[in-house]
């Protein structure tokens, strides 16, 4: 049980948690977009400066639990000088990551494999369903800011 | 030779007799390959409460025996079916004291009540410029649905705040209170702060200027004797599955003069006197607002969740659940960084808290791996978390089953939490 917790809040999500990454409003960010929980009342923006197809800054606000804010900050660490293609494939492999299991995993393109290993931490809240919604928030947001659209909700 | 007992209350309320009723209550949740795993604690009873094996045995006995459509036969079974339905009817009314029992409707749920007058008492006699008072503390289920009546009629919502400690500023109530003022719809007992607003001066004040007020008694129903007449309650709305009765059952209480006087809220079978395409009559109240067939079986088990509490006595349950908030309030308040929100005299049993540096979703997720379960989030509640500026919080409610060593439990997990995160 106590293993399972460990696996779910590894240190590095406690770190994440605790001391966000890029949590910051960039100045000259030129696309945003908002994910909610309305669940649990999590709320994040997300921040990109996207320029020529290239995500050149990414950075987030807001107030969430642990794991949705280890997420957020990871995500921002990952995402940074990717292609929107990139990220995209980055997402999506992420939520496989967090939602099955390995031998289910799609197909999504060439993916960072050195940013998947460190993403690696987040595969505990396979254990955890409900918390599922809480690690992919910001990634919607990240995705759907890419994508142009203002929110994105885990619901 | 009578044999009166001067004071029920002195009776020992036998907490391990109750839990041996609700057959949920012996299970173990996490386990592993077979292994059992941490017994339940069950603190969630405001979302939701457990069902006593009478409630269960009373909804599969009806389905076994007796079930039927109602209202609408003439054969034995259908008369039978609608017998006991309407048996509940006087029951709910006895337990609100109720002048009679016409001035029950039965409902989905306590939303679909108030909904059911913001619709039908709302869009027949409110129009636009008026005003609806509500609290800061109000279940979403008691400002949604005048919000829908704002966008729809132009209404206006004001709202009584709340203290420090989360009692209603009656003052405030007081001034909000003028000739725009077409209803009054608060909460009797906050699902968040547990706080009991003092029903009977609400309802006087607004009577003074002949306001009309509903009272939201999902939660003060389940902790308290409610008492419809005295506190002269023009509308008063309740829900069955907190009440350890079945989902699906909601109950509206109405004065009968007001009810008589609104428009059907649903139109279909059972509320109508005869149909025809020049026009169509509706039955007097409460049928006028019951179209279609109801949770029949569902609200047997209603009844049966009724006989099981005053079986019990409603003050020795609330005797009971005050000293188990009493005691979970003081060992909880002990542990450094955890902060209670709401804190009124006389409140219900409802604990709110947070602990300092960890987000209540991961408070939830940890107490659950000891067989706590909790609430945590805003409860449906988002203005209220708001204005303690604390956002979501974690929930500990406690109920006629639970126990001190529940309460210790509780506790120990959250003491637990912040060596996890070393809060």
């Amino acid at each position: 049980m106590m293993d399972e917790l460990r696996e779910l809040y590894q240190e590095v999500i406690l770190d994440h948690g605790k001391n966000p990454r890029n949590f910051r409003h960039p100045d000259d960010a030129n696309r945003e977009a908002k994910g909610e929980n309305p669940m649990c009342g999590d709320r994040f923006m997300i921040y990109l400066k996207l320029k020529d197809g290239v995500v050149e800054d990414v950075a987030f606000q807001g107030r969430g639990c642990a794991i949705s804010t280890a997420s957020a900050s990871m995500m921002t660490e990952v995402v940074k000088g990717k292609t929107e293609a990139e990220a995209k494939a980055l997402f999506e492999t992420f939520h496989d990551l967090c939602t099955k299991d390995d031998h289910e995993h799609g197909d999504h393109g060439p993916v960072d494999e050195e940013a998947m290993e460190k993403l690696m931490v987040m595969s505990g809240v396979r254990q955890f369903p409900v918390r599922v919604k809480c690690a992919t928030l910001a990634w919607h947001a990240m995705n759907a800011a890419i994508e142009g659209q203002d929110k994105a909700s885990s619901e | 030779m009578d044999t009166q007992i001067a004071d029920p209350t002195l009776i020992t309320y036998d907490v391990e007799r109750v839990r041996a009723d609700f057959p949920v209550l012996s299970r173990t949740v996490h386990d592993k390959k077979g292994k059992p795993g941490k017994p339940l604690v069950y603190l969630d009873s405001a979302a939701s409460a457990q069902k006593p094996r009478q409630v269960i045995d009373a909804m599969t006995r009806f389905l076994e025996e007796d079930y039927s459509n109602i209202h609408r036969g003439v054969h034995f079974l259908s008369q039978t079916a609608t017998d006991q339905f309407e048996a509940v009817r006087g029951k709910v009314a006895r337990f609100l004291n109720a002048p009679s029992e016409r001035n029950i409707v039965f409902t989905r749920s306590a939303t679909e009540a108030v909904n059911l007058v913001a619709h039908s008492y709302g869009r027949a006699f409110l129009s636009e410029g008026d005003e609806v008072i509500v609290s800061i503390m109000e279940h979403h289920a008691n400002i949604v649905p005048w919000q829908l009546l704002q966008a729809d009629k132009g209404v206006r919502i004001k709202v009584v705040p709340v203290d420090d400690r989360g009692v209603l500023d009656l003052d405030a109530y007081a001034d909000l209170l003028s000739d725009r003022t077409k209803l009054v719809a608060i909460t009797h007992c906050s699902n968040v702060l547990g706080t009991v607003t003092p029903a009977k001066e609400i309802a006087r004040l607004a009577h003074e200027r002949g306001v009309p007020v509903l009272f939201d008694g999902s939660q003060a129903a389940v902790h308290g004797v409610v008492d419809v007449q005295n506190i002269d309650a023009d509308f008063y709305v309740m829900t069955g599955h907190k009440l350890y009765g079945p989902t699906g059952t909601g109950v509206l209480y109405g004065k009968y003069d007001l009810l008589k006087k609104m428009p059907p809220y649903q139109g279909g079978g059972d509320m109508i006197e005869s149909v025809s395409f020049e026009g169509t009559t509706f039955k007097l109240p409460p049928a006028r607002f019951e179209a279609g067939t109801p949770a029949i079986t569902e609200v047997i088990g209603l009844g049966a969740a009724l006989d099981y509490i005053e079986s019990l006595g409603r003050e020795a349950i609330a005797a009971h659940e005050h000293d188990l908030l009493r005691y979970a309030t003081e060992k909880l308040s002990q542990v450094e960084g955890v902060r209670i929100i709401g804190t009124a005299p006389g409140k219900g049993p409802i604990l709110s808290f947070t602990v300092e540096g960890v987000h209540p979703h991961d408070v939830g997720t940890i107490v659950d791996q000891y067989g706590v379960a909790v609430r945590v989030g805003r409860h449906c509640a988002e203005p209220l978390s708001e204005r303690f500026g604390v956002g979501p919080t974690a929930r500990a409610s406690f109920a006629l089953y639970n126990t001190r060593a529940e309460a210790d439990a509780l506790v120990s997990s959250v003491i637990a939490v912040k060596e996890f995160f070393g809060a």
